[in-house]
């Protein structure tokens, strides 16, 4: 099999469940429990899914063992570029929806609403 | 005027600013879209990812008001919250915006919309972090939101 660095963090990123755990982890780092709340899965399998990114050189962890916190490497971030495509067309299906939204709002509509009486929580 | 299939969302994450822009056109006049990001009624059929439940706390979109929403999903809850700093109808709408599960975190956005005439309408957002770490999150946070709904898609961009 290809062991080039690249190929390991595409392989690692092939998986629904580790892509999700890398997204998460992009937003801090996190201890493997943390990790597999979440999930609805076993703290065993998100451990074998933390050894694959590890492998691939996405994460790392502190030496002490029970409550090391995950820590997602620099170097994902190059893969980034690419996850912004991704992020786009999540932006573009949000807009589609704005699309249909606006072809049934009345033609003549104030461009503010009303404001309610009553205050706002 | 109803095809959609032309007014591809355009996306640039700047280089030298912890910036991210999207321009998107529409084939609806400024008062229109305006009017889809002040209504919460409105706003919560379009804003949210797909397959969330998008509930709003509070949405008053005027100067000096703030929002606060949630994003649901299998249990889980994603917050939302910011203020809103300058609204001008029916062209500017200047707000924060924190991911709860980064509080720390402020992005300030700016949604600017220009008439194209013929009732058209140009978006553009932007949207101006702390760090570059920051947008990264941001912009993985925002994979989060979607990532169950979009696999994907994100496969065939890895398989490029």
């Amino acid at each position: 099999m290809a062991a080039d660095p690249l190929s390991l963090v595409f392989s690692a990123l092939a998986d629904p469940t580790r892509r999700d755990m890398v997204a998460r982890l992009a937003v801090g780092d996190a201890t493997v429990n943390e990790l597999a709340a979440p999930y609805h899965v076993t703290v065993q399998a998100v451990s074998k899914h933390l050894k694959v990114l590890e492998d691939a050189g996405l994460v790392s962890r502190s030496r002490e063992a029970q409550r090391r916190p995950v820590h997602l490497e620099a170097k994902v971030f190059d893969l980034m570029t690419k996850w912004i495509e991704r992020y786009r067309r999540q932006a573009e299906e949000r807009y589609r929806r704005l699309d249909d939204l606006l072809r049934t709002m009345p033609e003549a509509i104030e461009p503010t609403p009303t404001p309610k009486t009553g205050a706002q929580t | 005027m109803t095809t959609t299939s032309t007014h591809e969302t355009e996306i640039t994450a700047d280089a030298d600013v912890p910036l991210v822009r999207i321009i998107r056109e529409f084939d609806a006049p400024p008062a229109k879209v305006f009017r889809a990001h002040t209504d919460p009624e409105l706003v919560v059929q379009w804003l949210g990812p797909r397959r969330h439940e998008m509930r709003i706390d509070h949405y008053d979109c005027r100067t000096g008001g703030s929002y606060r929403y949630l994003h649901v999903s299998d249990g889980n809850e994603f917050g939302f919250h910011g203020c809103f700093h300058e609204v001008r109808s029916p062209e500017l709408i200047i707000q924060t915006f924190t991911f709860e599960g980064f509080p720390d975190g402020v992005a300030l956005e700016r949604l600017v919309l220009e008439d194209l005439g013929d009732g058209r309408t140009r978006l553009t957002a932007t949207s101006l972090v702390d760090s570059f770490e920051g947008r990264d999150a941001f912009i993985a946070s925002g994979m989060e939101d979607g990532v169950r709904e979009s696999y994907e898609r994100l496969d065939a961009v890895l398989a490029r």
